[in-house]
């Protein structure tokens, strides 16, 4: 079984930090893999150890994305492929998963396609059904178990308040859940053999991409402004006394109120 | 691929109305209200696009609420939600009548659909908005959502494709009253679906059993983080939520904790609340919990830190121990009602 995951390589947005003037603090943030595109990794892992065959992970980003394919490569992966060119900075989701579905495309002959539902910055969740679009694949969303039987693939669905069985034929694109496995903590022997591997880094040119299509002016989608949230302060009353005294004084405001 | 449209040609604002089993989802009726904000200001029609078996109904609920016209797909192949017919009967009305606008809750399935809708129509989409508006100098949708995780709000423009389309988190905008003696006109399509049409079999479909019919619907929710999230407070948090017959939401952390299911979980991964009452108990106030809950009418924060963000977005501010102040909490309300 032949399986490309995509994934993304994110700041760790858990660890922001606000400067004084409520200020977001970007500089410095570690970056990760998306946590849930490592839940891909493994889940195209656990499918390659069943039946054979190969794991290629993609991942587009500046150079420094090459730290996160080189961990999926210790995870265990066999091949990674960079997708860096200046013309892909500033892509929207429809930009993302275009030039993502190009390089998917290039690199051919596969049975599945996973990625992550979400990434933790961007919480959109649109590039892996856009990117099942642009490849004309049946979309796998939400799994949260995922088994292949020869040309068959099927996954348990998580969609709002109902949990789905689905059945498809293979080439076929999933997106996972977090709940679909836990992932492995990278084997020792892995390491010196990951980093020993090449990682080739394709461009524009390499994925055949049309330019209008690319990056920033390629994406429909513009940002016109970004603010923090603004925060209403001072309106708060602070109860003070005994427990008993804080109670009274609640009940009260709730009777007031008719929430009791 | 995504050419720019020819503006002009578009008009009307659309919104996909989700059911499930055959009945509206309520973030279809939020999006209906919305939608028709969005149609006036634009002076424009009000479009919903209903898509099941045997709805008919609720497409009459559609217009009471407040849309002038219902696009209405039915078919026993449609019954249960496929992305791919789904977006077939979608993109093919829409290539045929030009939308400007098409928003859509963002529901499990409305975050499924959309993306697939967008990239086949060659237009943009802003995912999980919480406010929408009009330009009225550019007439250009403007959506505003949260992005980096929480931490910031970003508001994003679709300028040179059309439709422009957001999807919407639900529980953010009201559900508008039903009007029943509204007119629309149902415009239903025939769809002759084979099943051997979806590459996709849907083989079971179960409805889960939930604590609540949804966290976002509840009109009092008590909230647990952190520093609740102990058996001794859990036992004190459940005995209050039964007095006050609310339900129990929490923070992210307490999901990992396996103290709450993901399902009531409050919050940027979560969901939007808009409660009349809302009790956060050992909840720090992080913003990934706290863009969740801007919308509860009263709250009532407890935290054992008197500098809390909490605080910042509540009415009430109790500066304690969770497990000294609702067992004393708990008996006043039951003394209140007259039980002690």
């Amino acid at each position: 079984m032949k399986i490309i995951v995509s994934i993304k390589q994110v700041p760790n947005v858990t660890k922001v930090k606000w400067d004084e003037d409520g200020s977001l603090i970007r500089a410095g943030l570690p970056t990760i893999i998306n946590p849930v595109d490592k839940n891909a990794i493994e889940a195209a892992l656990q499918l390659k150890e069943k039946h054979g065959g190969e794991v290629t992970v993609v991942s587009m980003g500046p150079g420094q994305v090459e730290s996160a394919l080189r961990e999926a490569l210790c995870m265990g992966a066999d091949k990674a492929i960079q997708l860096t060119d200046r013309k892909f900075a500033g892509a929207d989701t429809w930009a993302t998963s275009y030039t993502i579905g190009c390089a998917i495309e290039k690199i051919g002959d596969y049975d599945l396609v996973i990625t992550g539902v979400e990434a933790m910055d961007g919480n959109t969740a649109q590039v892996g059904p856009q990117m099942a679009e642009y490849l004309k694949l049946p979309l796998l969303s939400y799994a949260v178990g995922l088994e292949a039987e020869g040309n068959k693939v099927r996954i348990k669905q998580k969609l709002g308040d109902y949990e789905r069985t689905l059945e498809t034929e293979t080439p076929a694109l999933v997106t996972v859940e977090k709940e679909i496995n836990n992932y492995r903590v990278t084997p020792i022997d892995k390491i010196l053999e990951a980093f020993e591997k090449d990682i080739p880094v394709w461009g524009v040119d390499d994925i055949g991409a049309d330019l209008v299509h690319l990056g920033l002016k390629g994406s429909p989608t513009k940002l016109r402004k970004v603010y923090s949230p603004k925060i209403e302060k001072g309106q708060v009353e602070m109860l003070d006394g005994t427990p008993e005294d804080i109670a009274r004084q609640v009940v009260g405001k709730l009777n007031d109120k008719f929430l009791i | 691929m995504a050419t720019k449209a020819n503006i002009a040609e578009h008009k009307n604002v659309w919104v996909f109305a989700e059911q499930n089993g055959g009945k509206l989802a309520r973030v279809s009726l939020e999006m209906i209200g919305e939608g028709r904000k969005l149609a006036d200001k634009r002076g424009c029609e009000l479009v919903a696009f209903l898509i099941g078996d045997d709805v008919k109904s609720e497409a009459e609920s559609l217009i009471a609420h407040g849309a002038d016209k219902v696009i209405l797909a039915q078919d026993p192949e449609l019954k249960n939600y496929s992305t791919e017919l789904y977006t077939d009967i979608i993109c093919k009305k829409a290539d045929a009548e030009k939308p400007e606008i098409l928003i859509i809750g963002a529901s499990a399935i409305g975050r499924d659909l959309t993306p697939r809708v967008s990239f086949r129509l060659n237009t943009g989409c802003t995912a999980d908005c919480t406010e929408l508006d009009i330009d009225e100098e550019k007439e250009l949708l403007v959506s505003t959502r949260p992005a980096f995780g929480g931490n910031v709000m970003a508001t994003i423009i679709c300028p040179e494709h059309r439709p422009q389309m957001s999807t919407v988190r639900p529980g953010v905008m009201a559900v508008p009253e039903a009007d029943k003696s509204r007119k629309g006109e149902i415009d239903e399509i025939s769809v002759h679906i084979k099943p051997e049409d979806s590459k996709i079999k849907l083989i079971d479909s179960v409805e889960k059993e939930m604590h609540c019919a949804s966290i976002e619907e509840a009109e009092k929710i008590i909230g647990v983080g952190a520093g609740a999230a102990d058996a001794e407070s859990m036992g004190y948090i459940k005995e209050l939520a039964k007095e006050l017959e609310a339900e129990i939401g929490g923070s992210r952390p307490c999901v990992e904790q396996k103290v709450i299911e993901h399902e009531v979980q409050v919050g940027q991964t979560g969901k939007n609340i808009r409660p009349e009452l809302y009790i956060p108990c050992g909840i720090s106030g992080a913003v990934q919990h706290t863009t969740g809950i801007t919308n509860a009418k009263y709250t009532i924060a407890i935290n054992k830190d008197p500098n809390a963000e909490i605080f910042k977005f509540a009415n009430l501010g109790i500066a304690g121990d969770a497990k000294t102040i609702l067992p004393a909490l708990i008996k006043e309300i039951r003394r209140s009602k007259g039980k002690e």
